[in-house]
């Protein structure tokens, strides 16, 4: 197992380098420039000059040259800096943003705990409501509890954040006005009266989120239990006189819980990818709407650097999905 | 509308009475939404309006322009003009003074030399500078004292405010920016986010593309003003959550640009939280015509040039025929309501540019279908289609992926199919239709279609620059990566010499003149521009803020310092 | 299959061995819930289909139609008309054909797609870690400029192979089906891993069963109920994706409408006319609902287990 491990993680390197390059390129390649978020009233020849300034012209490999070695390099040395007050980073090149031309890593610093808060609570509030609805809907499979959770799952998957999210506004925000319909980025929780703040502003988002999440993962642990409720140890473990409780929720369970247990490590680089519609919709300006506003704008060195961060969780949650796996299962073996 | 802006008035007068005897910060919070969120505070790294406009409330020129398009003194004594002597009798030289005792928010003078610092930043070959326009023409800029600049330019300028005029334009602080000039600019993150003004807030935190907060300017030249005490920006979301946030839930007292449709605009101000202002600039919502062809059978580098005129649009028959079909008051009920009005001109406005073309606003199907019937575009196959030597009339329409132009075109689609033409829609992602990258085929300067439709305007009072873009020498192609700006391949040597002869032109009513002219050269005369809709500015402003005047010539927030709390 | 079984009948059974799809069938019969998606689904079908050829709209011009907006349900507009005047209902039925199109082709694509490299890489080890690796590409790739290069790349040709309306279908269906395989793979794979250690797994294979056959016939019914889940879950993904594409201009032409597009043009006038964005949005919960009804049918009666009750 432990070797396994080793040579995934040495085996990541690569890939991770072949991700880079594939993304960086990807992005390059697609159609658009920062020029479009330049008004038409900008003359043609001032309008190429601040391109030129922006290092858009350079040769593409000498941009990933240049990026790989501040990604890997000069920003790593920067966090060293920031955190133990030295200044080994000074003067070197950072990633900048073409749309702020601020450092794209200090975005994302300021990006990371709005979406933690808010994309993390829905995502454990999902994976809460999701189990529980999952075991009983299949340990009853047809009843009306099942039902019913299968449509209201269905209709929460179907139905798209943006229609739900502006629902909640409309109902709660606009009509009853119970919660502000603009999440305050700002606010700094201090005492009772800014946390009940903090909280009442994340209760429309993180239901819409958690709805989602919840709709999506109680199906997977729904048709996995019902997969091992078949199976004839459970049959063998009733046979021997075990409580319905103990059968249920120690040995189905827990072999259920294996393929849910990667969809759940799966979905969490997610959750630093943000959701971008929900963000969107409530104006909490997470990572994600970093990257979408950055997409729009075509910010490049900012949509390759959230790219590549995404992909490096999505290695990273793949090998730990994979490690619980051979953990979980003993029937699994990795040579 | 007049009773609005009379309130407006009004409003405004009861802040310049009440601020007699107010107080800096008696008022304390408000709270603007821009839908688009600032990326950066400074103007010359970046046009976008969003983060001109924000940096307008800490960063201030020598004068701006007020609702009517004047320009009014900010940080100069007065306005120089060539009554008062400012400007020399021969338009090359214009003498701004300053205020004395000004201070920036960190306490120091404001100096000449930071004017001229200023124009040194934004000239820097290598600093890529936004508004460098702005600065075009200048041959020195003089310091005699510390409180006078001379600016001499190269030709006579019949329109001498661009430079330091404006929210486009403002004086930055020598002191904090010295540091940042070239290829440094973009390296200063801490000035460009945090600059050092004169205006009435300063910042105190900035949170790029989410939140700027920002708190009265301690040093600001009016010693009771700003009325409030903090102010924060939020950005994020769209128009329509940005209209809903003012004038439903009242969460925020002013969100700019809430460009909605008619039928919520009536909603939200039943709502009665707030009002919905509006005011018109010179943004033309409209057609291009192809003179060329973009035909895919032709090869690379030979579609939508010159070298090939397009098989029927350059019929000006069929061009009129098009525009006539057109009823533009129905396309300003279905998109703007309020806040557009139908039009036949590129220049709407100032008053002394605007043409008296009203002839296409009248929507005429016959008129359009006896023009074609005459171009002889006739049905011969009876299939529905105009045609004529085998050549269906048929026409690919492109516009940037946006639902108000989604409804124009699914309307423009259903006249023109009754005048029998066959009409083909394509909507494009803005950031790649508006991006100019040479590589894609989709960018509006390539204009790959036979009609596009989007809006554009003109920075400022004077259309010089905006008419001088469709000269011969302007059209985009593969020799000059396709960054020219005369989209429809426009090309009249008669045209050309009225712009040259506006260009010498110092006379305004001789310039007005002249400007409508080469205006109907391109509208009425040709059908080249087929203008649509003059789209007004929308904004939201709660009933609990007062001294809101809305500016369609300079930032939205250009008075924010008279701002006040309705009690 | 049947043939063989049919000749090879001892006379000591008691009854005639049946066609394992037969079983299916039959099963599947069984299931309330399947046979209602089905018939919904059918209706559903029959309704975008055939239903612009049987009801027709009465002719009028862009200026009459457009006189005609906001109009509240009636007989000659059951679902009243939109902000320019369109019979809702008509676009209701032209938007389904679309969306009920891409949703089950790009599902298909992805399905199939994920099966495969999942099935693949959990039964053969050599295969694994590079499949794998080609999966975490896809994973981390940014879907938005992937699409927008896609489009650059191909839309033109296809339009030139397929005329401009099926390119595009065929385009989305692509890029949706190829941009959305990842968590299937990753599940198959996850439980192929198992059952290939499982004993009837082991005793197949013992008895020499070639691996074609090992894979066909003993584990793929046994990946079908995550699959199905998948599948549901695709279909619904497939169609609001589809709206979004159309929604940043990468989709259908915009006088082109699909459910996706009517819910979300439906938002900006949710508080005065709901039915705008409820209609639209009843019919996709509804497609998936039975969808997901027909998976939940097939998998108890691919369940030999189940089946045998």
């Amino acid at each position: 197992m432990l070797t396994y491990i080793i040579r995934r993680l040495l085996l990541a390197i690569p890939t991770l380098l072949l991700i880079s390059l594939v993304i960086f390129f990807l992005v390059d390649l697609a159609p658009g420039s920062p020029a479009s978020e330049i008004p038409l009233t900008v003359p043609a020849e001032v309008r190429a000059k601040i391109l030129e300034s922006m290092g858009v012209n350079d040769p593409v490999y000498v941009r990933y040259l240049l990026w790989l070695k501040q990604f890997v390099w000069v920003e790593p040395l920067n966090l060293f800096d920031h955190w133990f007050g030295t200044t080994y980073a000074e003067g070197q090149q950072r990633i900048i943003s073409y749309q702020t031309r601020g450092p794209v890593f200090d975005i994302i610093g300021q990006r990371i705990p709005q979406t933690l808060t808010v994309i993390g609570t829905a995502y454990l509030v999902g994976v809460l409501i999701a189990i529980p609805i999952g075991i009983y809907s299949a340990y009853r499979q047809y009843s009306w509890f099942d039902q019913a959770g299968t449509f209201v799952a269905m209709v929460g998957f179907s139905v798209p954040t943006f229609f739900t999210g502006v629902l909640l506004i409309v109902i709660f925000a606009v009509k009853l006005q119970w919660f502000p319909s603009i999440y305050d980025t700002t606010l700094k929780v201090t005492d009772w009266a800014s946390f009940m703040k903090q909280v009442k502003q994340m209760v429309m988002p993180v239901t819409v989120l958690a709805l989602f999440n919840a709709a999506t993962l109680s199906r997977y642990m729904r048709s996995s239990m019902l997969e091992n409720l078949g199976q004839d140890y459970v049959r063998t473990a009733r046979a021997k006189g075990m409580s319905e409780r103990t059968v249920v929720l120690r040995h189905v369970l827990r072999n259920s819980l294996i393929p849910v247990v990667t969809v759940i490590a799966l979905g969490i680089p997610g959750i630093f990818g943000g959701a971008i519609i929900t963000e969107q919709v409530f104006k909490i300006n997470g990572l994600g709407a970093a990257l979408i506003g950055a997409i729009h704008a075509n910010d490049l060195p900012t949509v390759q650097t959230l790219a590549f961060i995404f992909a490096v969780l999505i290695v990273t949650f793949n090998l730990i999905a994979d490690a619980l796996y051979g953990l979980l299962d003993p029937r699994i073996r990795y040579a | 509308m007049k009773l609005r802006s009379a309130l407006m008035g009004a409003a405004a007068f009861t802040a310049l009475a009440s601020a007699a005897w107010a107080e800096r910060g008696a008022d304390g919070h408000v709270n603007v939404l821009y839908w688009q969120a600032p990326s950066i505070l400074n103007p010359y790294l970046s046009s976008g309006t969003k983060d001109v406009e924000s940096a307008s409330l800490i960063l201030e020129g020598m004068a701006g322009f007020n609702e009517k398009g004047e320009v009014f003194a900010r940080l100069a004594e007065s306005v120089p003009t060539v009554e008062n002597g400012g400007v020399s009798a021969d338009l090359t030289q214009i003498t701004w003074k300053l205020k004395s005792g000004l201070l920036w928010s960190d306490g120091t003078p404001v100096t000449s030399a930071d004017a001229a610092f200023t124009y040194e930043y934004c000239k820097h070959p290598e600093g890529g500078c936004a508004q460098a326009a702005r600065y075009e023409g200048i041959k020195s800029i003089e310091t005699p004292d510390d409180l006078t600049v001379i600016i001499t330019f190269d030709a006579p300028k019949p329109n001498p405010y661009q430079a330091f005029v404006g929210g486009t334009s403002p004086i930055i602080q020598k002191a904090q920016f010295q540091n940042c000039l070239g290829a440094a600019a973009s390296t200063c993150t801490d000035q460009n986010f945090g600059p050092i003004g004169t205006g009435p807030f300063r910042v105190t935190e900035f949170k790029t593309n989410d939140t700027v907060s920002l708190e009265a300017n301690p040093n600001y030249r009016d010693a009771t003003k700003p009325a409030f005490a903090t102010m924060t920006i939020k950005g994020g979301g769209d128009a329509e959550a940005a209209a809903r946030a003012v004038m439903e839930t009242g969460e925020f007292d002013y969100a700019w640009n809430t460009q909605i449709n008619p039928d919520l605009q009536a909603q939200m101000i039943a709502a009665g939280k707030g009002t919905l202002l509006n005011g018109f600039g010179t943004l033309v919502e409209r057609i291009e015509m192809n003179m060329t062809d973009p035909s895919p059978d032709l090869p690379e580098g030979e579609r939508s040039t010159p070298k090939h005129p397009h098989p029927f649009l350059s019929d000006i028959r069929v061009r009129k025929a098009l525009s006539m079909a057109i009823d533009r008051q129905v396309l300003v009920d279905v998109g703007y309501g309020n806040a557009g009005r139908a039009t036949c001109n590129l220049v709407p406005a100032p008053e002394l540019y605007a043409s008296d073309n009203t002839d296409c606003l009248q929507q005429d199907m016959e008129g359009a279908k006896a023009l074609l019937d005459e171009a002889g575009w006739t049905d011969s196959d009876g299939d529905g289609v105009r045609d004529k030597d085998g050549k269906k009339l048929s026409v690919l329409y492109q516009t940037s992926t946006n639902p108000v132009r989604q409804d124009f075109q699914a309307l423009i689609k259903g006249w023109w199919n009754e005048v029998g033409v066959e009409v083909e829609l394509k909507n494009i992602d803005a950031s790649v239709y508006f991006g100019g990258d040479a590589g894609s085929p989709d960018t509006f300067q390539k204009f790959y279609a036979d009609v596009e439709m989007y809006a554009n305007n003109f920075d400022g009072t004077d259309p010089e620059p905006y008419l001088a873009q469709y000269l011969c020498d302007k059209i985009p192609g593969p020799d000059n990566q396709w960054q020219g700006e005369n989209i429809n391949r426009f090309c009249d040597p008669a045209y050309d010499a009225l712009v040259k002869e506006l260009a010498t032109t110092a006379d305004m009513a001789k310039r007005g003149e002249i400007a409508k002219k080469l205006n109907d050269m391109l509208t009425k005369d040709s059908y080249t521009v087929v203008a649509l809709v003059d789209r007004g500015r929308l904004s939201a402003a709660s009933n609990t803020l007062g001294g809101v005047v809305l500016n369609t010539w300079d930032t939205e927030l250009w008075n924010a310092q008279d701002w006040f709390r309705v009690k | 299959m049947r043939d063989t079984a049919g000749t090879q009948a001892k006379p000591v059974r008691m009854e005639r061995p049946r066609s394992q799809w037969r079983d299916v069938w039959d099963q599947f019969k069984t299931h309330k819930g399947a046979l209602v998606g089905m018939t919904v689904l059918a209706l559903l079908v029959a309704f975008v289909v055939i239903g612009p050829f049987v009801w027709h709209e009465e002719k009028l011009t862009t200026t009459q139609t457009y006189l005609n907006k906001n109009k509240p349900p009636s007989l000659t507009y059951p679902l009243g008309t939109d902000h320019l005047g369109r019979d809702f209902f008509l676009r209701m039925m032209e938007g389904g054909r679309v969306s009920i199109a891409v949703g089950l082709v790009a599902m298909t694509i992805s399905i199939f797609i994920g099966t495969t490299v999942g099935m693949l890489s959990g039964f053969f080890k050599r295969l694994d870690g590079p499949l794998m690796r080609l999966t975490d590409l896809f994973l981390s790739l940014p879907l938005l400029p992937l699409l927008l290069v896609m489009v650059m790349l191909f839309r033109d040709a296809l339009a030139r192979i397929f005329g401009p309306e099926l390119g595009t279908f065929v385009l989305i269906v692509i890029a949706i089906g190829v941009t959305s395989w990842m968590p299937a793979a990753r599940i198959v794979r996850g439980e192929v891993l198992a059952l290939k250690e499982r004993e009837f797994v082991l005793a197949a294979r013992s008895l020499g069963t070639p691996n074609r056959r090992l894979i066909l016939r003993h584990v793929l019914p046994n990946v079908v109920s995550p699959v199905m889940v998948a599948a549901t879950l695709d279909i619904a993904s497939a169609i609001i994706t589809e709206s979004a594409l159309s929604f940043l201009g990468l989709g259908f032409p915009p006088d082109f409408p699909t459910w996706g597009r009517l819910l979300f043009d439906g938002l900006s006038y949710m508080q005065q006319y709901p039915e705008r964005v409820i209609w639209p949005g009843l019919a996709i919960s509804l497609t998936v609902l039975a969808v997901n009804y027909i998976g939940d049918g097939l998998r108890d009666a691919l369940d030999p287990r189940i089946r045998g009750r």
